[in-house]
């Protein structure tokens, strides 16, 4: 609770810190809080509580070690978020993997050894990649230093741009993930202890957007044109086979997972786009999607839990049992379809209409078209799994019921309430983030290429 | 020139403190507190407080750089005297002597860190292979330990003959055995040939590919107590020497060797790495990381630039203390596979814990030495502009390695198994704690070291 009091505090004043770090290379110690880093701060301030609170008596073998590393992480997610230095941008990134890495081994299913192993294969690469593209970009830099406002000012010639920007984009593109980078995350989503998943989707699949926004479309800003289409290709494509593999799953886990996999594949395809209102839909649907998400994974974990199976086809009948329950996901669920006056519309709507309004590609109305598409395909996976497994006949598993608990039904109802408060008045969060978004748009030259 | 001599005198010592002293722990205290005067000896030269004023007719030259790397051998000896000097007991019984015999190799460390002249470097090199020699065949009733010994020797041989024939060439060309950079005459076939040839056996020293067949057999066929040693001090010693070879000498040739050195070091990464994977027993596995890691090394010997200096110096630093660490605990094993590792954090926790950065160090994940260093390897060569392919090719094969490095993490902290009891004192657990901390706050502020060499 002090780490969201914390934060919170962080959050209202305008924060800026800057120390020296390794002089000789001309690195700095140096955080800053613009709009972006303040919503998705402000997602993992309010993610670590619901997180912890409804998982609150779960009890974990070593439970020191557990907390332990769960908040390493969020000092590494906090670090990412808000670094202003390319290469303690760097850190922070593999400072959050790390402490993933061992909760995930330690405190997961029973593949969780060697699917943690393929994540973090996975994860490593992307960010070594990464690595390689910032020394390279460092290089070029007419003043030698990490800072990001020398970035912007990198001299790089288009091929080497090119190369810089694919590289960067593996490692960004593997956390999101988009397709064809993603065969980690259904593996591990399943595998990882419920409140780890929920961290991992919830916020770190954030700092692969993050890093787009901050890091790709400014710096590189006439490759992540040239690209654009490419890329919003293949994050569309994602998108159709996640909803379509999603349609077919019966775990779950793995369901969420997918349909993650198509929600994150629409926030880079939006990106791509480089439009104002994309871009704060995007940054918006960052928090939606984050809290929306935690919500799904605190009933499936209360439902394998209770019934100790995540296969839809065993299950029937909960709302019967556990009316509270059931009301509680059909919002969250429907939230994260966005269906009007929930907080997923208004990122979704925003999007959408960010992509159509694309000035930087000529196919914006097939994007537009094949990513509505997959809002249907959502509909039907959602709604088909709420019909399965809250409705229907009570079966011989879940005639016993369950009741919510305290714990459950506050992280529940929070995260409900703020569904709908950011569907009904998402005022706040278009104030916050309208600066940083212009400001962004402004350095990706958007304006200055096409004159608007 | 302070721990130049006092290495010397500190061997001859130790010969004598085998019969002198009854005592294997007055034996281990004597070694230890020399060590802490050679490191405080050459601190001292580093501030200016020379001993010594003796005229090598600018045949050795400590500079800056020389002294600096000479110190964080010696930290890192020294640290290998803490940790593993007890377990030098169960070799044999000659126990001074091996004090001495790592006392001499030092000194030969000392002279092939700051030649000036090709006689030194083979004076230099001779004087750490020899006792390295005998170091390896000291287990004598251990079949393996003869064969390593052996086989090490005649290799090493041949490769000192290389040495040799390359001076001489050189020699040949330019009429000095001075190490000012070649003047005259930069494409005479004597030029090239004796620059091959001394790159042919500078390799063979560092266990790059193709020579590094030597290795893993050595490595482990030597007692575990001396591959700690060869494979961390002396490999870096022979690194230096590489450096200042093929800055000072064959600087200007720069454009003729680069491509011949980017190739060894694609093989070197590419052979360390893969064969590491395959590797069952964690003893092998580390002799295989060695070569990896000089490939990574490598880079700088290619970049050969400022950064590349640096690099270099933290690189030694950290691959150094992190083997040491990781031989020091594997010592206490009876089961070197990597399932004598299981559960070993249950059994125990602080170890397991320290293992466990010292093996994130060798993986290269931030916030440990291992990982700036590799940084600084990286920004080397992209510094060069030419041959972006090596660093790409670098920075996939360091993901190979995490798979190895973190194959012991897995045995240690998630695999089921007994856990093999072992027994370890309380400052030996300490002194691991304090190196862990140490890599960890390299990892943080490199400056510590990058400061000694420009202020």
């Amino acid at each position: 609770m002090s780490i969201l009091g914390l934060t919170l505090f962080k959050n209202v004043s305008y924060l800026q810190f800057h120390a020296d770090w390794i002089s000789s290379i001309n690195s700095s110690f140096s955080i800053r809080l613009d709009g972006l880093g303040q919503i998705l701060c402000l997602l993992t301030a309010v993610a670590y509580p619901l997180v912890f609170i409804s998982t609150w008596k779960t009890q974990y073998k070593k439970s020191h070690n557990f907390f332990a590393l769960m908040l390493l992480m969020q000092a590494g997610l906090m670090g990412v978020f808000l670094a202003m230095d390319a290469l303690l941008f760097y850190f922070f990134w593999e400072l959050a993997l790390i402490p993933a890495y061992f909760l995930c081994s330690q405190w997961g299913g029973e593949r969780r050894i060697a699917v943690t192993f393929k994540f973090f294969i996975y994860t490593f690469t992307g960010s070594i990649l990464m690595l390689v593209a910032i020394i390279y970009t460092y290089l070029q830099t007419p003043t030698h230093s990490f800072d990001i406002s020398a970035f912007y000012n990198s001299s790089l010639n288009n091929s080497s741009a090119s190369w810089v920007f694919w590289l960067m984009f593996i490692a960004f593109a593997i956390k999101l993930p988009v397709w064809p980078l993603h065969t980690w995350q259904p593996d591990t989503y399943e595998q990882s202890p419920t409140a780890v998943t929920m961290i991992l989707s919830g916020v770190m699949a954030k700092m692969g957007v993050l890093g787009m926004i901050r890091w790709l479309m400014p710096v590189l800003h006439l490759s992540f044109y040239q690209w654009g289409d490419t890329v919003s290709t293949l994050a569309i494509t994602g998108m159709i086979y996640a909803s379509l593999i999603a349609i077919q799953q019966d775990d779950l886990k793995r369901l969420v997972a997918y349909s993650s996999m198509a929600h994150m594949g629409l926030m880079c395809a939006t990106l791509f786009a480089e439009t104002q209102s994309g871009m704060q839909g995007v940054m918006i649907q960052m928090f939606n999607h984050g809290i929306n998400i935690i919500g799904l994974w605190i009933v499936i974990e209360l439902i394998e839990r209770e019934f100790g199976t995540r296969k839809i086809s065993e299950l029937s009948g909960l709302a019967h049992r556990s009316p509270a329950m059931a009301m509680l996901f059909v919002v969250v669920a429907l939230a994260n379809i966005g269906l009007p006056l929930t907080n997923g519309f208004i990122g979704e709507f925003l999007m959408f209409n960010g992509i159509f309004a694309s000035a930087v590609t000529k196919y914006y109305i097939v994007f537009t078209v094949l990513a509505g598409i997959t809002i249907i395909l959502a509909a039907v996976y959602t709604l088909n799994m709420i019909r399965k497994v809250f409705y229907g006949e009570t079966n011989s598993l879940t005639t016993a019921g369950y009741p919510l608990r305290l714990n459950e039904k506050m992280a529940l109802a929070i995260i409900v309430v703020l569904v709908f408060v950011i569907g009904l008045y998402p005022r706040i969060f278009l104030n916050m983030t309208q600066e940083t978004s212009e400001f962004i748009l402004k350095k990706a030259g958007v304006g200055g290429l096409f004159g608007q | 020139m302070n721990a130049l001599l006092l290495t010397a005198v500190f061997g001859v010592i130790m010969m004598l403190s085998s019969f002198l002293l009854t005592s294997k722990t007055a034996i281990r205290g004597l070694a230890v507190s020399g060590m802490v005067i050679v490191l405080a000896a050459n601190v001292l030269e580093m501030m200016g407080i020379v001993f010594f004023k003796i005229d090598t007719k600018d045949m050795i030259a400590f500079d800056r750089f020389s002294l600096l790397f000479n110190s964080i051998v010696f930290i890192s000896t020294l640290v290998y005297f803490l940790l593993s000097a007890r377990d030098m007991e169960k070799v044999g019984i000659n126990y001074g002597e091996y004090f001495a015999l790592i006392f001499f190799v030092l000194c030969g460390v000392t002279l092939s860190s700051s030649f000036h002249s090709l006689l030194i470097l083979f004076l230099g090199i001779e004087i750490i292979s020899i006792p390295l020699y005998i170091l390896t065949g000291s287990d004598k009733r251990n079949l393996k330990s003869n064969e390593a010994s052996l086989k090490y020797f005649l290799l090493g041989a041949f490769s000192t003959g290389l040495m040799l024939m390359g001076i001489a060439l050189i020699y040949g060309a330019t009429g000095t055995f001075s190490t000012n950079g070649i003047t005259t005459s930069p494409t005479s076939a004597l030029v090239i040939a004796g620059m091959l040839l001394l790159m042919f056996s500078m390799a063979f020293k560092v266990s790059a590919a193709p020579f590094h067949f030597w290795t893993p057999d050595v490595y482990d066929g030597a007692p575990t107590v001396f591959t700690s040693f060869m494979a961390t001090i002396v490999k870096v010693a022979a690194f230096i020497a590489f450096m200042r070879l093929f800055n000072d000498e064959f600087g200007s040739l720069q454009s003729r060797w680069q491509l011949l050195i980017a190739l060894i070091t694609a093989i070197t990464l590419f052979i360390g790495n893969i064969t590491a994977v395959f590797q069952q027993s964690v003893k092998r596995m580390l002799a295989y990381s060695s070569i990896s890691q000089a490939g990574f090394m490598m880079m700088a010997i290619f970049a050969m630039n400022a950064d590349a200096r640096e690099g270099l110096l933290l690189y030694s630093a950290a691959y150094c203390l992190a083997t040491i660490g990781i031989f020091a605990v594997l010592m206490k094993l009876k089961d070197y596979s990597f399932d004598g590792f299981n559960a070993f954090a249950k059994q125990q926790p602080l170890l397991a814990a320290t293992t466990t950065i010292f093996l994130l160090s060798l993986a290269g994940i931030p916030l440990t030495a291992g990982f700036l260093s590799k940084f600084w390897m990286i920004k080397a060569v992209a510094g060069t502009g030419k041959y972006l392919w090596l660093v790409i090719f670098a920075v996939l094969m360091a993901v190979v390695s995490v798979y190895y490095y973190f194959r012991v993490i897995q045995a240690m902290y998630f695999k089921e198994g007994d856990g093999q009891t072992i027994e370890a004192s309380l400052p030996f657990k300490w002194t691991l704690v304090l190196l862990a901390g140490i890599i960890v706050l390299l990892g943080v502020f490199p400056n510590w070291i990058i400061y000694w060499l420009y202020f």
